[in-house]
């Protein structure tokens, strides 16, 4: 019963939630909404059993795109009276990605009836035993050894990608280069005037 | 372990290579450019030579995740050798710009490894790891000349709808896992041999995973991003999309097709046969108005790739054969062309695309005109030249197993494309010189334009002998 | 998998609990303050004082483009440490290979990290 309640509490929250961040005026509410919503997913994957997944919701979607999202937005100077002149123009093309989502979510539920899921016999079945956070690391740092190591490679370009695009360097400024501090000599930098006559200036 | 290791070598040289490079990089930063761009070519070079051990024909590697056969070898021969060209190709490019880094090359080895992952996916997921690999390090090279409006512009469309794309072979990987249970290509095929046949689930699995991948090897109807991201990318970049990357997505998707839905066939040879006969019609009508050398080229690419989807059809090893074949002689013609096309500068020095500009070429350049005049023949298929070849074989799958009305639109196409190719010939030859151009300089791609020039010419007749020995061998590890 | 979600009913309920405090503690106030004193808003009053002025234009001002390269690399950093998780749970059963696979999985990272350092990624100037 409370299992019920539960779903219902964060599926009507989630699909409020999302529609507000579709329709919300202001783009910063707009992330704000989308964190409610990844929120109240990550409650809906407690309730499956997938509690990892759950937190990297929460730490990842949250903790992390929520705050790029917010960056992003607040980086672009979006013109929203302009933004929203096209509002009717787009709404043919908008319907129609519309009608394709949905008919794809009707045939995500009419699944049950397009064929046998097979997911008895799938390669890497949920023990009852373990944690499933421990059941996802034993599979995946041992026979999808190979993918993980990949998936990190594929992070590693993000990075260089991020760089590469954004990053520019700046020649105009002045910074402090501790290596070249310390390795200096105070024959860099001093240097003995002998028999100087009196007088006459020092050329430095 | 060890075994495994061996089997996957090409891909660890080129990732821990490129890792390894990218400290050269930010340690010694941009002076490191040279050193990097011959390291990085030997590196491919490397990648290259152990596929004549293990990693060449070795069977399976982590519990069927990763297969290495023959099949595989013929593809990263020609993505490892189309990288090391536009790696080549960049240098002189992007230095005249002032915008080279170190990174060029970096990203190319990891698309690189991307592409031998893709080819070598004998599973849903590295498939996809592989073409994320590949397709991330693809977006960053689009917009690499970030200074540059029109660069920006294609990595930016080139990532919106590679992502939706993404999404839409996620979708039929996920659908394909739930309605078959494995993501193994040997298990979902047993799973749509069994006596109940192809589930409405699995057929709809198949389709997304199927568009998905059209996507990614430019297919009508997924083309439409191609020849705005083609003109757009720097054309060293757009020489590699059109070639390794082409070449990658095009194994990926034979070999999907044939080890994992082979039961399927039914299934799929709809799908291949309208996305054929609509790329090849598509490529040779819509190229004939363009007036941009790069955007010509795109819907070229798009025309071959109908061509090479028609020996998909039949299924067989001989089409299978054909397709790989004609792999090879595109990339050698487009590589050329497009080397081609990064000579043409104006006295300034500033790179000049359209194809009026191209005007008298014969008279100002001959030696770059009469290359230019190969690879365009070659490219419209006319009789001397190798590109007439492989869509010889082609056909001839198709025929062979009954599909003469599909080789009968694709002949018709090709005498359609043939036009714009040889526009181009007529504005080299018989127009009066345009504009002067910057006199011809010494660089890497000059040798690589006069061996593809050669190879595509009647005297690369002579090789089709160990290459179609080479192509069938290859098959064979499918079939 | 009924079990699983049974074990964080204690944090919905606390979460619940504390959603209805704190929405007493803010509500009822306010709502309080509507009965006990005075509410007679017109556009004199709620005006900008002597002290204000209007505001000139939009408050929002355009962010630099940095602000999203460090959101990047700390998604990446966080989805390195989410790979910890699993790795560190089931250490027990994933034998060496397993515990290799990580390490070479920290080091690409920790070169790109030394990367972007090197390149002044990290730097604010």
């Amino acid at each position: 019963m409370i299992q019920a309640f539960a779903f219902y509490l964060f599926a009507s929250i989630l699909v409020a939630a999302a529609t507000l961040t579709v329709f919300a005026r202001n783009p910063v509410h707009s992330v704000l909404w989308l964190i409610l919503s990844f929120f109240n997913a990550a409650g809906l994957f407690v309730i499956l059993g997938a509690e990892f997944i759950a937190m990297l919701l929460v730490i990842v979607y949250v903790g992390a795109v929520a705050v790029l999202f917010l960056f992003v937005v607040m980086m672009l100077d979006v013109d929203f009276a302009r933004m929203r002149a096209g509002f009717a123009r787009y709404l043919p093309f908008g319907a129609l990605l519309g009608v394709v989502l949905v008919a794809e979510l009707v045939l995500a539920m009419g699944a049950w009836s397009a064929g046998a899921i097979a997911l008895d016999a799938r390669a890497a079945p949920t023990p009852a035993a373990v944690p499933n956070i421990q059941a996802l690391g034993t599979v995946l740092y041992t026979r999808y050894l190979f993918i993980f190591e990949a998936a990190g490679f594929v992070l590693l370009v993000a990075m260089i990608g991020a760089i590469v695009l954004t990053n520019r360097q700046r020649r105009d400024l002045k910074k402090q280069d501790t290596a070249r501090q310390i390795a200096r000599r105070p024959e860099d930098a001093v240097r003995n005037v002998v028999n100087q006559p009196v007088g006459e200036g020092v050329t430095l | 372990m060890l075994r495994d290791l061996q089997l996957v070598a090409p891909e660890l040289i080129l990732c821990f290579g490129a890792l390894g490079l990218l400290m050269v990089a930010a340690f010694v930063g941009d002076r490191s450019l040279r050193l990097v761009n011959w390291l990085s070519v030997a590196l491919l070079g490397a990648a290259g030579l152990v596929l004549l051990g293990p990693a060449g024909n070795g069977g399976d590697a982590y519990l069927g995740l990763y297969r290495a056969d023959l099949f595989a070898s013929f593809a990263k021969v020609l993505i490892f050798g189309a990288s090391a060209v536009a790696i080549l190709a960049a240098n002189d490019w992007f230095t005249r710009d002032g915008t080279h880094r170190p990174e060029y090359p970096i990203l190319v080895l990891l698309a690189a490894a991307g592409s031998g992952i893709m080819v070598s996916a004998s599973d849903l997921l590295t498939l996809y790891v592989g073409v994320e690999l590949q397709s991330l390090a693809a977006y960053v090279l689009a917009s690499f000349q970030r200074r540059d409006d029109r660069s920006v512009e294609a990595g930016l469309k080139y990532f919106v709808l590679g992502a939706l794309a993404s999404g839409i072979l996620l979708y039929g990987i996920s659908l394909l896992y739930g309605f078959t249970g494995t993501t193994l290509f040997d298990g979902i095929s047993r799973a749509l041999a069994g006596p109940e046949g192809i589930s409405t689930g699995e057929l709809f699995g198949l389709v997304f995973v199927f568009a998905g991948l059209a996507f990614k090897i430019a297919a009508v109807p997924f083309h439409m991003w191609t020849p705005d991201v083609y003109e757009g990318a720097p054309t060293p970049v757009t020489t590699l999309f059109a070639t390794a990357q082409k070449v990658s997505a095009m194994a990926l998707l034979v070999r999907v097709a044939i080890e994992a839905m082979g039961p399927a066939a039914d299934g799929w040879r709809q799908i291949v046969i309208f996305s054929a006969l609509a790329s090849t019609i598509l490529g040779g009508v819509a190229g004939v108005g363009q007036a941009n050398i790069k955007r010509l080229l795109a819907y070229s690419s798009i025309n071959n790739v109908g061509f090479a989807l028609i020996g998909l059809v039949p299924g067989t090893r001989e089409g299978v054969s054909s397709v790989l074949f004609y792999l090879a002689v595109y990339v050698a013609m487009t590589l050329g062309a497009f080397l081609c096309v990064m000579r043409m500068r104006d006295l300034d020095g500033r790179p000049v695309e359209t194809i009026g500009s191209l005007s008298g070429l014969s008279r100002t350049q001959p030696g770059l005109a009469l290359a230019l005049l190969f690879f365009m023949l070659s490219l419209a298929g006319f009789p001397p030249f190798l590109g007439l070849w492989p869509k010889l074989l082609v056909f001839q799958a198709a025929v062979n197993e009954g599909y003469v009305a599909l080789a009968a639109v694709g002949i018709v196409t090709s005498v359609i494309a043939a036009y714009y190719y040889l526009k181009i010939v007529k504005t080299m030859y018989f127009d009066e010189p345009a504009g002067a151009y910057e006199p011809g300089r010494r660089t890497a791609t000059g040798v690589v334009i006069v061996a593809a020039a050669l190879f595509v010419s009647p005297l690369g007749y002579l090789l089709i002998g160990p290459l179609q020995q080479a192509s069938l061998n290859a098959a064979s590890s499918l079939l | 998998m009924a079990s699983v979600a049974a074990g964080y009913l204690p944090i919905l309920l606390f979460l619940g609990v504390a959603l209805v405090l704190s929405s007493v503690f803010v509500f009822s106030p306010m709502v309080a303050a509507r009965f006990t004193g005075a509410h007679k808003p017109y556009a004199d009053k709620l005006s900008e004082y002597e002290c204000g002025f209007p505001a000139f234009e939009d408050s929002r001002a355009q962010f630099d483009v940095r602000f999203y390269l460090v959101a990047i690399l700390f998604i990446i950093f966080d989805l390195e440490a989410a790979f910890l998780f699993p790795w560190a749970v089931s250490l027990g059963t994933i034998g060496i290979a397993g515990w290799a696979a990580m390490m070479i999985f920290l080091a690409e990272l920790t070169l790109g990290f030394v990367y972007a350092w090197k390149k002044g990624a990290l730097e604010w100037e």
